[in-house]
């Protein structure tokens, strides 16, 4: 029997063959057949998590009160330095200069990230803007959240602060950062389900001690960072708690 | 625990008042009608025991309030009680948690300095293997039109 694992569909498409090389490493590391899945969105992944197939996740922290407290995933690490932030965007041209500037009845352009989306729609609260009274308009990625700026079909655009980076300097220039989110708390974890939890211990050790070699540290390199860093139950429950007040 | 505010901290003009906090304590509470901008983008977090005594803090709480973090921390939470807030406002909050639900509201809180802030919190209870452990509030930028809606109607409760 393999194990399945799968990657938050948030994924920056330059990381996807990091992705397929870690998810080689720890077959050989852990000796264990490990069958690595991109799901194409967050529904699909969402079902296969519901259809309790997946055993090793690298999960977008929207997901983690499900995946711990439906359905008994336990958390291994997180990515260091790593935090997911938002950024609120608007042309460089647009006369606003703060989110409360902006009116009710404004398109939105987000991606399906949902916990981007949730800051970026907490920083527009600032502005009386809510879910209630915007059009969000849903992309697939944000490079296209950007040109949907640039020719005036979005008024705002909430960005994943690393994909806001990414943009090419070109398309930087025509936009103008209105909030950028200084969370630091919020992280993408990877965690293992139930067929795994036994091995729990084992797997942490491995991931704990990956960036002690040369091999391990180059693919680190591919997925975007250094080393990875130890996440408890506790350290999870607090994020959980956190996301739980943002929530609403 | 939670000591008188001293004129030495205080920047600007004051008024002095006394606030009975915590069920017993009396504070002399110096505050001015200075205000300090909600930073954009930040999340201002803190959590307390089951009794309101502080013991997380983040970066963002600390630079607000002011105070260092070895002050806040076994402080009673009531130090940041502004005199402007409504004692019914406090009282709702303590009734939601209690019943382990959560509770979200305007507060305008009271710096070391004499000056405030407004910030819209959102309080919930830390349940760990089924029981209430402690108590985290998550506070976010407040819209100025909500801020302006409690400064008419906060006097009011009183
Ligand atoms: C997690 C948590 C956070 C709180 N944050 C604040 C706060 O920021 N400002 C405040 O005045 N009271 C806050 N309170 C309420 C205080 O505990 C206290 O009830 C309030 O300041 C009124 O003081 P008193 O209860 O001593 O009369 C918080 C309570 C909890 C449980």
């Amino acid at each position: 029997m393999s194990y399945l694992f799968t990657v938050s569909p948030d994924f920056t498409p330059v990381h996807l063959s990091g992705w397929y090389i870690f998810n080689t490493w720890l077959q050989r590391q852990s000796g264990s057949p490990i069958h690595l899945e991109m799901y194409n969105d967050f529904p699909t992944q969402r079902l296969a998590i519901h259809n309790d197939q997946v055993d090793l996740i690298f999960a977008n922290p929207f997901d983690a009160a499900m995946l711990v407290r439906e359905k008994g995933f336990l958390p291994l690490v997180k990515a260091a330095g790593v935090s997911d932030e938002a950024i609120i965007a608007v042309r460089a041209d647009s006369a606003v200069e703060d989110v409360a500037h902006l009116s009710p009845g404004i398109t939105v352009a987000v991606t399906e990230d949902p916990d981007v989306t949730m800051m970026g729609m907490i920083m527009l609260e600032a502005g009386d803007l809510n879910a209630g009274n915007v059009e969000t308009t849903i992309f697939d990625t944000y490079v296209l959240v950007a040109k949907n700026l640039l020719n005036d079909s979005a008024d705002v655009g909430i960005f994943l602060a690393e994909a806001y980076d990414d943009l090419s300097s070109i398309v930087k220039k025509q936009l103008k950062i209105l909030v950028r989110s200084q969370i630091s708390v919020i992280h993408h974890s990877l965690m293992v389900g139930p067929k795994l939890a036994d091995r729990r211990d084992e797997i942490q050790a491995l991931l704990l001690s990956m960036a002690e070699d040369d091999k391990g540290k180059d693919i680190l390199k591919s997925l975007g960072f250094d080393n990875w860093v130890k996440v408890d139950d506790e350290d999870m429950e607090f994020m959980i708690d956190l996301m739980e007040a943002l929530a609403t | 625990m939670i000591q008188d505010m001293k004129p030495e901290d205080i920047i600007g003009d004051y008024k002095e008042t006394l606030l009975d906090l915590y069920g017993s304590i009396c504070r002399v509470v110096l505050y001015t009608d200075i205000e300090t901008p909600y930073p954009d983008g930040k999340l201002i977090v803190s959590t307390t025991d089951k009794n309101g005594i502080i013991t997380h803090v983040n970066k963002s709480f600390v630079e607000m309030s002011g105070y260092t973090e070895a002050e806040l921390i076994n402080a009673p939470h009531s130090i940041l009680r502004h005199p402007d807030m409504p004692p019914a406002a406090f009282k709702d909050l303590w009734d939601t948690v209690n019943r382990g639900e959560k509770w979200q509201g305007f507060v305008k809180n009271l710096r070391k300095d004499g000056g405030y802030y407004w910030v819209k919190a959102t309080v919930i209870p830390n349940i760990r293997h089924g029981e209430v452990v402690s108590y985290t509030s998550v506070r976010r930028k407040p819209s100025r039109t909500k801020v302006d809606e409690c400064i008419k109607l906060y006097p009011t409760l009183f």
